[in-house]
């Protein structure tokens, strides 16, 4: 019997983060504000005579009212935050937005501004009844100068989009997260992402080269240059790089889009011990050298958890330790032989165990699967607290062992993966449901873990709802006093994503 | 114990988006990420597990085409095959290589490697062409078990399970025969490290159709390759009224 090929399913079929979301509990959460004992500030309360106002700049269909259809934009990926917003606000040009702040700013009405909603840690989620200010419909592509890499695009554009577009054209975004499939750019900008080839690409702060922004009161901040160097001025684009929506909205980015690269190889290792890790990773960083594109790692518990949950199939048996390094380079030949070095040196001392090592697209595609689904394979099995930290590699493991010590005598499981490369690990505290008492084991002892090992209590994730509290474990009292004196300056009325980031 | 030949071919790698060529002759394959072909994959795994579970004496990968088939030989090796054997075929030959052609040359080799079982995958994916085990056994006057979603050893021969339309049924074949894999036959292993460094030093022969006698002149002609229709957009309605007229206005209902 002979099938079509679209019928051809083995489990490369790209697991993206609404498939997973499927699996999640289907039990609404609680209101944040419950939750986390959250008092509502003194906004203004929506009007219908607001609603009207929006509909005369939107149309009807962009202003979202329905309560079942406003849900979805009140609870975000994880299951973890309920806000109780009555309006969703669908803009499409940079214009409306600027009108719609402008508007809310006049009235103190609070705003939240929301990407793919693929945050987690509750930043793009309403707390109270904020109107939420969705990008969805804001995903022109402007340009892209093939030769420079600049891609300028409207802020809602999904970031698969995006890498499906420049690819075609010999190009990549300099970035790559496991949400790609939701997550915008303007949200990827607004929380300076990390995501998988930071290591090699560099961070946000490089990579945009500019960007066009709506401050609280309406203006439309103008810095959307393609320029690599421009010294002129303070380099206001950083502001809005990373401050979650607080500051203003991102609705342009112009983006650096490093070249596509020829050779592209994925090698998937088990190892016996994190010691072992960290000796590969210097082993890597010397024999790979500048090829050298992603390196992470995963714990026995995330990749087993995950294929059984996700039911995929691991490439290799059962090791303590899982390794993932890739490599993008232009030359194959040249590539592969530093490959089989590597892989030969760090088999002959016995430091990988085993593995496999492809360049064929579609086993690279279903290896990186797994890597990618970990952070939503917990939510099939109930709640899942998320932790995003940078340790210094030496104690980069530590904490999951601590965590899984004072959790023993609890139904707890608790995974650690992540980007090594950035001394970046996710910790996943899987529990059969949210409990207060579960809550209070976990916070604030793991952010007080983490400044005594002198790293940061969020990497890559974000501060958003659930760190303000926690914010000075990892910065000093004069840091935060001026962004402070920041946000008051550039949003007097606090009306941008109130309750988020600072603390009171 | 039996001697395998197992057929594998290098195809564009199913995660690559493929393309047609302008003048429409066919598709781009230059700069383009090449695999094996996935029902091949299967097919080697097949043979494999065959010699593990001590069934088959020896696994031999036959690859048919230009110098890069030999990447797709040694990752069979590395899978657990023994040895390869590279039919040379490029240039305008390998354009228009066609299942009859692969078929003889298959036939030919398991003659003289004195194989048992020739075993390749149900189709390649890029020409869908599901040929190549039924002209093999045409060509060898041997039974075939193609569909095969499961093979066991019995007495006189193998049972297989073959996947037809509407359920599943099961033959019995004698020695020699011909199977063509199934996407549910098993789940093809990933080549790991150490056999990956070990199919480095198996032995690879290289000969040329020619020297099998075989002769490549093309039997069928390509006409033109197009690309599928474009799926039209779909449009968002805002309600079930609006739904029921649109539909009434296509004459659906
Ligand atoms: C499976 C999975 C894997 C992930 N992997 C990674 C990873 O590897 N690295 C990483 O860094 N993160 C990762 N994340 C977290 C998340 O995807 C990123 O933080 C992403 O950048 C958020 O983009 P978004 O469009 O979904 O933003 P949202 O979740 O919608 O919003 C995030 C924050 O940005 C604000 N915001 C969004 N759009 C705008 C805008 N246009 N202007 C102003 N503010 C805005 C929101 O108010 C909110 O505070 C992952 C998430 C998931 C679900
Ligand atoms: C031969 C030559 C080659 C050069 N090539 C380059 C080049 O390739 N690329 C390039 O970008 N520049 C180049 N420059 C310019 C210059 O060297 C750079 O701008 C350099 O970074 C200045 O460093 P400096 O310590 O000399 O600063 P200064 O010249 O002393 O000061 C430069 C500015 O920074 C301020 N400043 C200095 N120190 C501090 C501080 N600690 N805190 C606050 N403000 C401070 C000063 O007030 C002043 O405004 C070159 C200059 C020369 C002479």
């Amino acid at each position: 019997m002979i099938r079509p090929l679209s019928l051809f399913i083995f489990n490369l079929n790209k697991q993206n983060v609404k498939t997973q979301v499927k699996f999640a509990s289907t039990v609404l959460p609680q209101f944040s504000s419950e939750k986390y004992g959250v008092k509502r500030k003194s906004f203004g309360v929506l009007q219908p005579r607001d609603i009207d106002y929006f509909k005369s700049i939107l149309g009807e269909d962009r202003v979202v009212t329905d309560e079942s259809d406003v849900l979805p934009f009140n609870i975000d990926w994880i299951k973890n935050c309920r806000g109780q917003s009555k309006v969703v606000l669908k803009p499409k040009t940079t214009e409306e937005v600027s009108k719609i702040l402008s508007y809310c700013n006049g009235k103190r009405l609070a705003v939240c501004p929301q990407g793919g909603n693929t945050g987690l840690v509750g930043g793009s989620v309403p707390v109270f009844d904020e109107i939420v200010l969705n990008f969805n419909l804001m995903n022109k592509i402007i340009s892209l100068d093939e030769i420079s890499g600049a891609l300028v695009c409207e802020s809602g554009c999904v970031l698969e989009n995006l890498d499906d577009y420049v690819r075609e054209r010999n190009l990549i975004m300099p970035l790559d997260l496991g949400a790609k499939g939701s997550c915008h750019i303007g949200g990827n900008v607004s929380t300076n992402a990390g995501g998988l080839r930071l290591l090699r690409y560099g961070n946000l702060h490089g990579s945009v080269l500019g960007l066009e922004a709506v401050k609280a009161d309406g203006t439309v901040l103008d810095c959307l240059r393609t320029l690599k160097k421009d010294n002129t001025g303070y380099h206001l684009k950083h502001l809005f790089i990373g401050s979650e929506g607080t500051l203003g909205v991102v609705t342009k980015v112009a983006i650096h889009c490093p070249a596509l690269p020829k050779a592209v190889s994925l090698g998937f290792f088990g190892v016996e011990n994190f010691e072992n890790i960290l000796n590969l990773y210097k082993r890597a960083k010397t024999s790979l050298g500048e090829i050298l594109s992603a390196f992470e790692m995963a714990d026995n518990g995330s990749v087993s958890s995950t294929v059984k949950n996700l039911k995929l199939s691991n490439p290799i048996s059962d090791y303590p330790f899982y390794v993932l390094v890739e490599t993008h380079g232009s030359d194959e030949t040249h590539d592969s032989e530093k490959l089989s070095r590597f892989l030969s040196e760090g088999m002959e001392s016995g430091v990988i165990v085993d593995g496999t090592v492809t360049s064929e697209p579609a086993k690279m595609k279903t290896i990186w699967n797994i890597r990618e689904s970990i952070a939503g394979a917990g939510l099939v099995e109930g709640y899942s607290f998320k932790y995003d930290v940078s340790i210094p590699l030496r104690n980069y493991y530590d904490l999951v062992e601590l965590l899984r010590d004072r959790l023993k005598d609890h139904q707890a499981k608790v995974y650690g993966y992540g980007h090594v490369g950035d001394g970046n690990i996710h910790i996943n505290v899987i529990v059969p449901e949210y409990t207060k008492n579960m809550y209070s084991m976990l916070e604030p002892y793991i952010f007080e873990e983490v400044a005594k090992l002198k790293g940061s209590i969020s990497a890559e994730h974000g501060v958003g709802f659930r760190k303000p509290q926690f914010i000075h474990y990892s910065k000093d009292e004069s840091a935060l006093q001026l962004m402070k004196d920041l946000k008051k300056s550039m949003d007097p009325n606090g009306i941008l994503n109130p309750y988020k980031v600072l603390p009171d | 114990m039996s001697r395998v030949l197992v057929g594998v071919k290098r195809v564009i790698d199913y995660a690559v988006k493929v393309r047609v060529k302008p003048d429409k002759t066919g598709v781009v394959t230059d700069g383009v990420k090449h695999s094996m072909n996935p029902f091949d994959e299967i097919a080697v795994e097949e043979a494999v597990r065959m010699k593990e579970k001590k069934l088959a004496s020896e696994v031999i990968a036959v690859s048919c085409g230009p110098t890069q088939a030999q990447e797709t030989l040694r990752t069979a090796l590395a899978m657990g095959a023994d040895r390869a054997i590279h039919v040379e075929i490029a240039g305008a030959e390998y354009e228009t290589l066609q299942p009859l052609h692969v078929a003889k040359i298959l036939a030919k080799l398991s003659q003289d490697e004195k194989a048992d079982i020739v075993i390749v995958g149900k189709q390649a994916i890029d020409d869908d062409s599901n040929q190549t085990a039924q002209m093999t056994a045409a060509i060898l006057d041997w039974p075939q078990g193609t569909f095969a979603s499961k093979v066991e050893k019995s007495d006189a021969g193998l049972t297989v399970t073959r996947e037809i339309d509407g359920g599943l049924e099961v033959i019995k074949t004698k020695l020699p025969a011909v199977l063509s894999a199934d996407l549910r036959l098993n789940e093809p292993r990933y080549a790991t490290l150490p056999n990956i460094m070990k199919a480095k030093k198996k032995p690879m022969k290289k000969v040329s159709a020619k020297d099998l006698g075989v002769d490549l002149s093309p039997r069928i002609k390509v006409v033109s390759v197009e690309d599928p229709p474009v799926r039209q957009a779909g449009a968002i309605v805002p309600d079930v009224d609006t739904l029921v007229a649109k539909l009434k206005e296509g004459g659906h209902v």
